[in-house]
């Protein structure tokens, strides 16, 4: 089976507001001509295209196909969708190069979270019989793991202010952030609960913002970058919906697709955490120690367009390697509750 | 290395019914499900990973519901992939599951499509008015009849076709015991003297809305190979091709009574299967007609006759069950309509025709059978060539 790799990655400014419309279009368009300029290829050299967003942020029914506008596509595309991360569409666009049937693939995704009440609608996420009718939202589920952790004695609210007072700090040369600056643990910790055990530092923001990247087989994407992020293994899994009957201190699914790929001599990795909590939850999942710079590009806690978070996770990490900066990186993505649903990508260099 | 070869092990359906309110979201799922792991005679610990489907979830009113579902859909710790490609949805579904297999990545994959549209309300879900867009304001039915009207023109197809159509899928559908409708008395008569919904769309002419499920099990070359042939039925269907084409919903010059998407998917699936002559070489085809007038459409769009030619298959009778190309022997979209599986079933219904497993519509000498799913606005297209026999390299 074909090795593939990742030749090209851009992604809109992670800000909290656009004025677009909820199906992407205006966030897209830039980002295709920007991942087209770095890989030198055009629409018409895109052998699949695979997209990941969600109809209940957009507030409508089939926003995707609203969304393929911004690809101009006649003559008809090869083309499909995820209603989830486009990290996973990512995973399916592995697929098709993988089986031999398209060399290139352009994976996009998309959120424009300021048009709702995102804790709301992602408690629509929840069982509709028994727990959805209570309302509880996504913030709040996040506080009880939260609280469930700091019962345990696995982390403290000190250690979750670190986590948001490092990751503003990085973002600081990440010109796509929303959140970055120099802060102070002591005076994070003085702002009031949001959802105790949770302050505003501990949330990722509100969020509008799109991703897109460009994979080749790698014998393909030799010829269009110098250092092609070799994808070394992808593997996800979910864990179950039921909040009760799963320990929300652990992270079984991520567990799990890491031990699959094997994360051994991993540099850098980007975590989809969108509560400072759950990136100390996913360290200890995948193994990850001390020596592994963790979200070099700042994290979700810093922006963090749903659908297409996950995606540039991957992205960030992919830059590294697509930079010369590292030689094997890691990135993961999340969906559904309190890290439901959990993918792991490794990517490498090959000389 | 190639891609490798994957077969259909096994597949099921619900009882399709305007609102199965005997049963929730996760027990209309399992009850394909489980009638899909028992035709492939499979248990959960060989379930490598579940492929889920449907359309969109305001459909329901549950945002990603395969998050919620993924214990019922037996995901739990492990991999769970959902698809939404509009009404074509089914069929990506089962060309995503595939992907698993023939990328040599799994053995053996569930995928599952559903639509429970009596949790919601779907005339509610389709008419958010987003801004820039021109509001249809009349449902599917509405936005289509102008296709059709635009097809009887260009055709100079005869008005009696559209009823010709929906009298034999309908009287197929009382051959099948999960049919929603069942209607072995209609006739094209009958048809006719129905209530004019969209002109020229009548009542008896359009597909019924279905509460429903369809599942298949997915496997590998080893995993075909040991599907029984016991009790007369053959064996796996083996996927000899597969395509998947979208075009946008409106540009100046779109052609949407036929579809260049369409055209471009038929013509590669054909290509991969090596067809040359699809009326001849297919046994029998599942296509999405929601509406009695896109099965002569669709002939001509999936190259089955010349542009023009259709109406005068379906007029010959050809399309029957006795017929040279038995069209929706299953009875179709017009007998059972859950919208996100019923690209689902064409897939299942045509891998059933060559298992041998269709009862009493069964084509005879089904070998080479089409599954076809569109949906948008005639903008998505996913399609798959199954057989009886492992496709020749």
């Amino acid at each position: 089976m074909a090795d593939v790799a990742i030749v090209g990655f851009a992604q809109a400014p992670n800000v909290r507001a656009t004025p677009g419309t909820t199906n992407g279009v205006e966030m897209l368009v830039p980002i295709f001509a920007e991942v087209f300029e770095r890989t030198g290829l055009s629409k018409k050299d895109i052998g699949f295209w695979c997209s990941g967003s969600s109809d209940y942020l957009a507030g409508r029914a089939f926003s995707f196909i609203a969304a393929v506008d911004a690809i101009g596509a006649f003559p008809p595309i090869h083309e499909s969708h995820v209603e989830m991360d486009a990290a996973w569409a990512l995973y399916e666009a592995w697929l098709k190069i993988r089986m031999g049937e398209v060399d290139t693939a352009l994976v996009y995704g998309f959120g424009k979270s300021s048009a709702g009440h995102l804790r709301r609608v992602l408690a629509l996420q929840l069982d509709p019989y028994l727990v959805a009718p209570l309302w509880p939202d996504s913030v709040s589920i996040a506080g009880i793991q939260a609280r469930l952790g700091i019962d345990a004695g696995l982390w403290s609210e000190k250690d979750l202010a670190e986590v948001a007072a490092r990751s503003r700090a990085d973002a600081v040369r990440n010109p796509h952030a929303q959140l970055s600056g120099h802060v102070e643990v002591t005076d994070l910790l003085d702002a009031p609960f949001v959802a105790d055990p949770l302050r505003a530092h501990d949330i990722a923001p509100i969020t509008d913002g799109a991703a897109a990247i460009v994979l080749a087989s790698a014998e393909r994407a030799r010829d269009l970058v110098e250092r092609p992020a070799v994808i070394a293994g992808i593997e996800h899994r979910v864990d179950s919906p039921v909040l009760g009957a799963r320990d929300l201190t652990r992270s079984p699914s991520t567990e799990a697709a890491g031990r699959a790929i094997g994360v051994d001599g991993v540099e850098v990795a980007e975590l989809h955490a969108p509560f400072t909590h759950q990136e100390l939850i996913l360290r200890e999942a995948l193994g990850l120690d001390d020596q592994v710079r963790i979200n070099p590009s700042g994290g979700v806690l810093v922006g963090n367009p749903m659908f297409a978070a996950g995606l540039a996770r991957i992205g960030e990490a992919a830059t590294q390697i697509l930079t010369g900066q590292a030689r094997k990186t890691l990135a993961h993505a999340t969906s559904g509750p309190a890290l439901q649903q959990n993918l792991v990508c490794v990517m490498e260099t090959r000389d | 290395m190639a891609k490798q070869l994957a077969a259909v092990l096994g597949t099921g359906q619900t009882h399709h019914k305007a609102k199965r309110l005997d049963v929730s979201m996760p027990g209309l799922l399992r009850e394909a499900i489980d009638r899909a792991m028992l035709d492939a005679q499979v248990g959960w610990d060989e379930i490598d990973a579940v492929v889920l489907g449907k359309a969109p979830d305001l459909f329901e009113g549950v945002m990603m519901p395969e998050l919620f579902l993924a214990d019922s859909l037996g995901a739990t710790g492990k991999p769970l992939l959902r698809v939404h490609t509009a009404g074509s949805v089914g069929g990506s579904t089962a060309l995503v599951a595939a992907s698993l297999v023939q990328a040599g990545v799994h053995r053996r994959v569930l995928t599952v499509a559903f639509e429970k549209q009596s949790e919601s309300n779907a005339m509610w879900g389709l008419s958010i008015l987003p801004p820039f867009q021109m509001p249809v304001g009349a449902g599917a039915g509405g936005y289509f009849a102008p296709h059709v009207r635009s097809y009887i023109r260009r055709s100079g197809a005869p008005e009696h076709i559209g009823a010709i159509v929906a009298a034999k899928d309908r009287r197929n559908g009382a051959l099948n015991p999960y049919a929603h409708l069942r209607q072995a008395d209609i006739t094209v008569e009958s048809v006719q003297a129905s209530q004019m919904l969209w002109d020229p769309i009548r009542y008896d002419e359009t597909c019924p809305s279905s509460d429903g499920a369809c599942a298949m099990v997915i496997g590998d070359e080893a995993a075909g190979d040991a599907v029984s042939h016991e009790s007369g039925a053959g064996g796996a269907a083996w996927i000899h091709a597969t395509a998947m084409r979208t075009e946008p919903t409106t540009f100046a010059g779109r052609d949407q009574v036929n579809p260049q998407a369409g055209r471009d998917a038929a013509a590669a699936l054909w290509k991969q299967a090596g067809i040359t002559d699809p009326l001849s070489e297919v046994d029998t085809a599942e296509i999405y007609v929601p509406f009695s007038w896109f099965e002569p459409m669709w002939l001509e769009n999936l190259g089955f006759t010349a542009e023009g030619e259709g109406w005068k298959l379906t007029e010959a009778g050809e399309t029957a069950l006795d017929g040279r190309l038995p069209l929706n022997p299953s009875g179709g979209v017009l007998s059972s309509n859950p919208i996100g599986a019923s690209g689902m079933l064409r897939f299942s219904e045509a891998a059933k025709q060559v298992m041998r497993r269709a009862g009493d519509y069964q084509v005879d000498g089904a070998r080479i059978a089409l599954g076809h799913a569109y949906g948008g606005g005639s903008q998505y297209f996913s399609m798959w060539v199954v057989g009886s026999a492992k496709p020749a390299v």
